[in-house]
């Protein structure tokens, strides 16, 4: 009984012990999710993205060697949006985003200047990889003109057969190379 | 009525200003169901978490459900929304690229927002990564734009492929999503010795 007590009083007098709250339940964040998805559609017409927004800020920044050199490709003209290529509602999207996750991580205490891997690699190892994988599905995503948002959730839930296609083939992919990538994780 | 896009003029001003406040629900949204952690993110593929299958199937059914009843009661109007045309190559191969990507790099574009704003130094890589990867297909690739819009075979959406009605869809994606939680559940229980201790 004391002891019980004892632990209670010193968890609550001492701020350094708070600990990151728990995720929330998966269902209701779909939930909200849905909503924010729901709601772009009914604002803009379209769903969500975010590969775009980093094809525009590639643009501004490859601007920067030359608009003539832009011109030689279309998906670059398609983003430089008259030299204001930064003007680019994906990317207010991204930022956005940025804003709210930090919020949300804020006020549950998750923020954490760490590299998130399995106990088998290194830390340096695990950077490697997360240049290389996110090299990788960002040319995926250009190639099948979307990613998880834009395509699968996007596509998906107005019954589009593209972001379905997309959806599986991610999935399938993913699978099969995470029983070649177990070290990185597990 | 809706979308609001169809029927108002927006300037670039307020257009800009709705995707930063839309971005700000999407990413808490994101944060709060635990996307900003690589391991919680891939634990999906080794089946002892399930959350992203999850979070994913009810975003989608809470949109669709929502979609199919404001269109049901006149409020919506579904041919003003932008569809992607199917490209059956381009989102097959780009969909297995993306796939290897995102369980190797532990995120996906979206999701690295919530890890970089929680401070994962991996986060903040993949979207180096990323960055320098939709810089490569613009640079040296700019072609497959063309070759998408060639190859393409229009709009494809379920209820024009199948004669079925949006409403029905939204049901059985309902009744799919319960009789997945009710799987997931069992997947978990079967492969919960690979969760990491806390």
């Amino acid at each position: 009984m004391s002891t019980l007590t004892h632990a209670g009083v010193g968890a609550a007098a001492d701020p350094t012990r708070a600990v990151a709250q728990p995720f929330m339940n998966p269902y209701l964040a779909g939930f909200l999710l849905g909503l924010v998805l729901l709601a772009t559609y009914a604002v803009t017409g379209r769903g969500l993205g975010a590969t775009a927004g980093f094809a525009a800020l590639a643009t501004w920044l490859a601007g920067f060697a030359g608009v003539e050199h832009l011109q030689a490709s279309v998906v670059h003209m398609k983003y430089w949006n008259e030299g204001a290529p930064l003007l680019n509602w994906t990317l207010f999207l991204l930022v956005g985003a940025l804003v709210g996750a930090a919020l949300s991580g804020w006020q549950a205490r998750r923020f954490s200047f760490t590299t998130e891997r399995g106990p088998r690699i290194t830390d340096r190892q695990r950077l490697v990889l997360a240049f290389v994988g996110g090299f990788i599905a960002a040319y995926g995503a250009k190639l099948a003109k979307g990613c998880t948002s834009g395509q699968a959730l996007t596509g998906a839930s107005a019954l589009n057969v593209s972001g379905l296609v997309f959806l599986g083939a991610v999935f399938l992919a993913a699978f099969v190379v995470a029983q070649l990538v177990r070290k990185e994780w597990l | 009525m809706f979308p609001l896009s169809a029927f108002n003029e927006f300037s670039l001003g307020s257009e800009l200003a709705i995707a930063l406040v839309l971005g700000l629900g999407f990413g808490f949204a994101l944060e709060r169901a635990g996307f900003g952690s690589a391991r919680k993110l891939t634990a999906v593929f080794y089946l002892y978490d399930m959350a992203v299958v999850k979070v994913m199937f009810t975003a989608v059914v809470t949109t669709l459900v929502g979609l199919a009843l404001l269109s049901g009661a006149g409020l919506f109007d579904m041919s003003e929304i932008y569809l992607e045309t199917t490209n059956w190559t381009a989102q097959i191969v780009g969909g297995l690229l993306f796939g290897a990507g995102f369980v190797v790099g532990g995120y996906c574009p979206g999701t690295s927002m919530a890890a970089i704003a929680t401070g994962r130094k991996d986060g903040m890589v993949f979207a180096l990564g990323m960055l320098t990867g939709v810089w490569a297909y613009a640079e040296f690739t700019p072609g497959l734009d063309d070759w998408y819009k060639a190859t393409a075979s229009g709009v494809i959406t379920l209820p024009q492929a199948t004669g079925i009605g949006m409403g029905w869809w939204a049901l059985a994606f309902v009744a799919f999503l319960a009789f997945g939680a009710w799987g997931m559940a069992r997947l978990e229980r079967r492969f919960a010795y690979l969760r990491p201790a806390p």
